[in-house]
């Protein structure tokens, strides 16, 4: 990449941050002169049944009586539909509660994290050179080998003890607990951004928190996307966490929610299915409709 | 440093290690301000955790109630506990098989996604849903699949017949199944991001030099690509180690305590069991198991890597 000096700084930044990784990511190359291949379209077509026929079950049992379903295997269409299924589960599972509660602590967390992550790993990138900041690196990184399960049961008797049994706990735990990968994540990037363009802010008078917030922070978007992701779908569906840090009912999660409603209702198939749909659809009907965003942003993750 | 000006930074990179060393010994203060909440956030929930679950695992503590010291007692009862060996056993099973299945699975499925094919974004796009979605809510409609469809659809094999969840001996393929569907998504994408990185050219080439596709995947796909091999592999196996949703939406353990995971087990015994030293040790355990299984990992692959 050998641009003529007359470039403004920004101009060859965004180039050199934002394009090769663009042009990875998106699958289809129009350079690509290979002609189509039809063994490894009709392979693709036929592996992705594996996907599509669980969700098909989901939705074709979701949607059928009870007498319709003990007939069949469940794969039959279901006809006449049966949209009650929904409104049942809806009160069961106590379904605008417990989307709220998730919604917030999945939004609490990514912001949280997308500000916290950042910011540590802006300070740790720029100072790696020095024995304080290095120590804190390898410290964070090192969390990556401990496994859940092994602070699961101290953790417990700590988030109670602090009143931390909460969403607010959650968001927490989800900020903290996310810090190792992100710091990982970002660190490489910030390290490709120039210095220049922060010393030149830094002779301009900017404080080192401005320098950041208006020049940095910025400059993150493409990992702040990435970040975010991974954190979104992380928050969203976990299990165990919540399982075991969350006391009170009324602050259940959807995924906490289903298990709950499995173990009062467990052969209420049909509306147990309209109630597992609806805790899929939020995350899925977003995914539609960002697909592409998505998929390029957890791909540039995984190349540093 | 007073010289530094747009024009004059047109080769960034080249400059960017050697102009914070001359500085002071000490960084900006804010840059203080922003480390050190988050390493005392990170001490007091992540780090002072595991120091009070490993003082624990000395005691007899039961979760509530008084305790005593009572040295390495608990590490001893472990190793002689058939529950907790079989409980390894078990992880240890799932674990080599579904990530055997899973690279296996994905990589085929990366290479046919980056092969030249009709509608390549939605197919990627189908692939990655599983990701995106709860475990253990997908979990839940494959234990339906199990439990009352294939019964019926494949009411001739006497294993599906009978619901391969109940049988003690084959109910943990139905969990490699579930935990495979699930963790596809995400290394396919890895791969993926891998095999876009090897340049067309280097096919080309040896098309004209008339290897096969077979030889084209050995000595050139899959050396090129074994850096995404090792973090895959290691990740996969660590994941699945721990394995937990899966078998809490399949079979809750049963039928008996045949598919009981590690991470199951201490969560049973410590929460409900009253076993909570006895777990924190079994945990100390686990995470040395895991960080072992990890490096010598990283150490295989990495050396197998550098062959080439």
């Amino acid at each position: 990449m050998s641009s003529s000096v007359t470039v403004p700084i920004e101009a060859e930044l965004a180039k050199d941050a934002v394009t090769p990784r663009r042009r990875r990511a998106r699958g289809g190359d129009p350079s690509d002169t290979r002609r189509t291949n039809w063994w490894a379209t009709a392979l693709i077509a036929v592996c992705s049944l594996t996907v599509i026929i669980p969700l098909y079950l989901a939705v074709s049992v979701a949607l059928k009586t009870p007498d319709q379903l003990v007939s069949g295997t469940g794969f039959e269409l279901p006809w006449p539909l049966n949209w009650n299924n929904f409104a049942v589960a809806w009160e069961r599972t106590d379904f605008p509660r417990v989307l709220l509660n998730t919604a917030i602590i999945t939004v609490g967390s990514v912001a949280f994290t997308l500000l916290t992550s950042s910011l540590v790993a802006y300070a740790l990138a720029r100072n790696m050179h020095r024995p304080f900041f290095k120590g804190v690196f390898y410290y964070l990184l090192a969390a990556l080998f401990i496994p859940f399960p092994i602070i699961m049961l101290p953790l417990v008797k700590q988030t109670a003890l602090l009143g931390l049994d909460n969403p607010a706990g959650m968001i927490i735990l989800y900020t903290i607990y996310g810090l190792s990968l992100n710091i990982f994540i970002y660190t490489a990037f910030i390290r490709s951004i120039p210095i220049e363009l922060e010393e030149a802010a830094r002779m301009d008078g900017a404080s080192t928190w401005r320098v950041f917030r208006q020049i940095v922070f910025p400059l993150l978007m493409p990992m702040n996307a990435t970040v975010g992701i991974l954190t979104c779908v992380w928050a969203w569906n976990d299990f165990i966490m919540p399982l075991v840090v969350l006391t009170s009912p009324a602050d259940r999660t959807l995924s906490l929610a289903q298990y709950v409603f499995q173990g009062q209702y467990n052969t209420d198939y049909t509306v147990a299915f309209a109630s597992y749909l609806m805790a899929m659809a939020p995350l899925l009907i977003v995914y539609i409709f960002s697909q592409r965003w998505v998929i390029s942003g957890v791909m540039r993750g995984s190349i540093k | 440093m007073a010289t530094v000006t747009a024009a004059a930074a047109s080769k960034p990179r080249s400059s960017a290690p050697p102009a914070p060393r001359k500085r002071s010994k000490l960084a900006p203060r804010a840059y203080y301000w922003f480390v050190w909440p988050a390493v005392i956030a990170f001490a007091a929930f992540h780090t002072l955790p595991v120091i009070i679950g490993v003082f624990f695992s000395f005691t007899n503590y039961a979760g509530y109630g008084t305790w005593d010291f009572i040295g390495i007692g608990n590490y001893i009862n472990i190793f002689r506990d058939d529950r907790v060996l079989q409980a390894y056993m078990f992880s240890f099973l799932f674990a080599i098989v579904a990530t055997v299945l899973t690279n296996a699975i994905s990589l085929t499925i990366a290479m046919g996604l980056n092969a030249k094919i009709k509608a390549r974004n939605f197919w990627r796009g189908v692939y990655f849903v599983p990701y995106i979605l709860a475990v253990l809510v997908v979990g839940y409609v494959f234990q339906y699949l199990f439990s009352n469809s294939l019964p019926k659809i494949l009411s001739g094999i006497p294993l599906f017949r009978d619901n391969i969840l109940t049988n003690p001996d084959w109910a943990w393929t139905a969990i490699v199944v579930l935990a495979v569907w699930q963790a596809c998504a995400f290394s396919i994408i890895i791969y993926l991001a891998g095999l876009q990185t090897i340049p067309a050219d280097i096919y080309e080439a040896a098309s004209i030099d008339g290897a096969s596709a077979g030889r084209q995947f050995r000595s050139i796909t899959f050396p090129l690509i074994s850096a995404f091999f090792t973090i895959n592999v290691v990740l996969s196996l660590k994941g699945f180690l721990q394995v937990f949703d899966p078998i809490i939406a399949l079979t809750n353990g049963g039928p008996g305590t045949s598919t009981e995971s590690v991470t199951m087990l201490i969560f049973r015994g410590g929460f409900t069991g009253g076993e909570f030293a006895y777990q924190t040790a079994n945990a100390v355990i686990f995470f040395i198991v895991i960080t072992v299984v990890s490096l010598l990992q990283f150490r295989v692959l990495q050396r197998r890597e550098a062959d080439f």
